[in-house]
């Protein structure tokens, strides 16, 4: 009767341990806050470019996380992309000129929402549309505007034979 | 033509080897439900496979935390972002190394104690008498023990990538210097629960992986002394293989 108690006991603390891990795992590794997206309210926003923006990334004002994104969508009735952002309740005095922009956070690490506001005497309301977005940037365009500007400098500099410029 | 024969001989004998897994595995899926009755017998066996494999887990995820702590800084410091050192983290032990270095060291711990268990059970005719009193031997060792794995498999893992994070932690955060806030900030931002998902359900496959090779090769032992050594060898070299060969499969579904 001792040793089935001892071994009862044991594999008791096996198995609260397994789920503990397990729960410690599932609640403090992972970004997705249990409980959120209840409350708060919801703004939407056009970009024409999302880049690698993913649902659940943050949403932020001067780095400070005052939501997430809920989802992304193509509209197409302007041929953009809609994002719908939910920002928590307690941040409800964002003035409704503010400008949404999709920025990466340093070299390496995931997108997200910058809110930069704007100087309006009325706030955001549930359901808004932020007007001014900027897009994400795409590497590639940049670089072959780099390349273009660069080439547009070199042609004068390699002499007449080249057709005039119009 | 004689060779060709042979080859012909060990295709069928492969084949067939393969079947009688499957019909054994298939029997003890369709005997579960009223092995789950008898549940104390279960409870036991998770305490041999799981609680008693506690030690060998921890002590091995610390250590292999502490290496991709290592290991991961010396990599990561090369491209200037040794702040993704917990992502990389956990990324690595919550998917990979969790599931199959549990896989492998339960093998070895617990896959090899059952296999010889049941092993000598069949030697000394023990499994004969229970079947001479009516009493399924399937059904009341075999089954209990190959469960007792099953269940304790996912857990040992979660456990297994929990110390192996705060081992890397610890040589990460403590013994080089990354940034704790920015070690646990950027593991949040990048990994999911999805990721976790990932690990159990891996563990959970290898789980009955091993289980199956343990109880089908100690219950099918040649009853003499060498046979139950084999078949603790065979259990140790299938459950390895096949965890590695399941784990590539289950990857590339699932990435």
């Amino acid at each position: 009767m001792r040793q089935t108690r001892a071994i009862e006991l044991g594999t008791g603390l096996f198995v609260l341990l397994g789920f503990a891990a397990l729960f410690f795992l599932v609640t403090q590794v992972t970004s997705r806050e249990f409980g959120l997206g209840q409350g708060g309210y919801r703004l939407t926003a056009s970009f024409d470019q999302v880049g690698g923006l993913k649902p659940g990334a943050p949403v932020s004002m001067s780095g400070v996380t005052i939501g997430r994104v809920e989802s992304i969508a193509y509209d197409f009735g302007e041929y953009r992309a809609q994002v719908t952002l939910r920002i928590e309740p307690e941040f409800d005095r964002i003035p409704d000129d503010s400008d949404a922009s999709i920025l990466t956070a340093g070299l390496l690490g995931g997108q997200y929402v910058g809110i930069g506001p704007g100087g309006s005497e009325t706030f955001f309301k549930d359901g808004d549309r932020i007007q001014f977005t900027q897009s994400a940037i795409v590497l590639e365009n940049l670089i072959s505007k780099f390349l273009f500007s660069k080439a547009a400098e070199q042609q004068p500099a390699d002499g007449a034979a080249q057709e005039p410029k119009p | 033509m004689n060779l060709v024969g042979e080859f012909r001989e060990g295709i069928a004998g492969s084949l067939r080897a393969l079947g009688r897994y499957a019909i054994f595995f298939a029997r003890l899926v369709a005997e579960t439900p009223r092995a789950l009755l008898r549940f104390g017998l279960v409870v036991e066996q998770v305490h041999n496979a799981g609680a008693l494999s506690l030690v060998i887990i921890m002590l091995s995820g610390l250590f292999v935390g502490m290496v991709l702590g290592l290991q991961g800084f010396d990599l990561l410091e090369r491209f200037g972002s040794e702040e993704s050192l917990g992502t990389a983290a956990a990324l690595g032990l919550l998917k990979e190394l969790g599931p199959v270095v549990t896989a492998l060291l339960f093998a070895g711990r617990a896959g090899t104690a059952l296999a010889s268990e049941l092993g000598l059970m069949r030697a000394t005719d023990q499994l004969s008498a229970l079947e001479m009193m009516a009493v399924d031997p399937v059904r009341r060792v075999v089954l209990p023990r190959f469960l007792g794995g099953v269940i304790s498999m996912p857990l040992l893992a979660a456990i297994f990538s929990l110390i192996g994070l705060f081992g890397a932690q610890l040589v990460g955060v403590q013994l080089m210097g990354v940034d704790q806030g920015q070690f646990w900030s950027q593991m949040r931002g990048a990994v999911e629960p999805g990721d976790v998902m990932e690990g159990v359900l891996k563990s959970a496959v290898f789980g009955v992986a091993c289980s199956l090779v343990a109880v089908y090769e100690g219950y099918h032992a040649v009853p003499t002394a060498e046979g139950v050594g084999r078949a603790t060898t065979r259990t140790v070299v299938i459950s390895s293989v096949s965890v590695l060969l399941l784990d590539y499969m289950l990857t590339a579904v699932m990435l």
